[in-house]
């Protein structure tokens, strides 16, 4: 099997990438509601990521 | 405020969900296949199946329930039903030998919390397909 050599950043897009799908599917009930919730989940993951990335930045100096 | 009062709905007979959550147990979105939602078991398998192989990719660990303190049986039970839960995907890689050591360096963090999550994002496939079997979802 290959092996995979992420960055920090492209491992947590990935991970959120997923999550947002599978969140999306089980969470709503109609497939409009599901495409925007996973959408909604997605980005705040990325703003999550760069708000706590800059806050570890920030803090450390 | 809620102004109705929450009607509970009484458990629908094993016979009618067992099967669709077994099945998403071992094939992520074989529940939802089963019960005719082709779309949504094709982006659960994608997305499940897709995040374990990164996880292996990444040459992530597995874990094995170890006692000790607390936080240590805590966290690797936790984290070996966590990889269980993938189901087909988790037995066959242990099948084929794939054995990896807790290693220092971010690439093998991540490849680990991706194997777990990855059985942890199945487990709510399961509900979501317990729930549809049941008839509270569609």
């Amino acid at each position: 099997m290959p092996k995979m050599n992420l960055s920090h950043f492209e491992a947590a897009i990935l991970f959120s990438l997923f999550t947002s799908v599978v969140l999306g599917v089980v969470t709503k009930r109609t497939d409009q509601e599901r495409l925007q919730y996973g959408a909604y989940v997605f980005a705040c993951f990325v703003a999550a990521l760069f708000g706590i990335g800059w806050l570890m930045r920030l803090g450390h100096g | 405020m809620a102004t109705e009062k929450e009607v509970k709905q009484p458990m629908a007979p094993i016979g009618v969900w067992a099967p669709a959550v077994a099945l998403g147990w071992l094939v992520p979105g074989g529940g939802h296949f089963l019960l005719k939602r082709t779309g949504r078991g094709l982006l659960l398998l994608v997305s499940v199946t897709s995040m374990f192989l990164c996880g292996l990719m990444m040459r992530g660990a597995m874990f094995t329930p170890q006692s000790g303190d607390l936080l240590t049986t805590l966290i690797n039970t936790g984290g070996f039903l966590g990889n269980v839960a993938s189901g087909i995907l988790y037995l066959l890689s242990v099948w084929l030998g794939y054995s990896q050591a807790d290693t220092a360096g971010h690439v093998h963090d991540y490849g680990t919390k991706f194997l777990v999550t990855a059985g942890l994002l199945n487990v709510l496939a399961m509900v979501d397909a317990f729930e549809i079997a049941s008839r509270r979802k569609d």
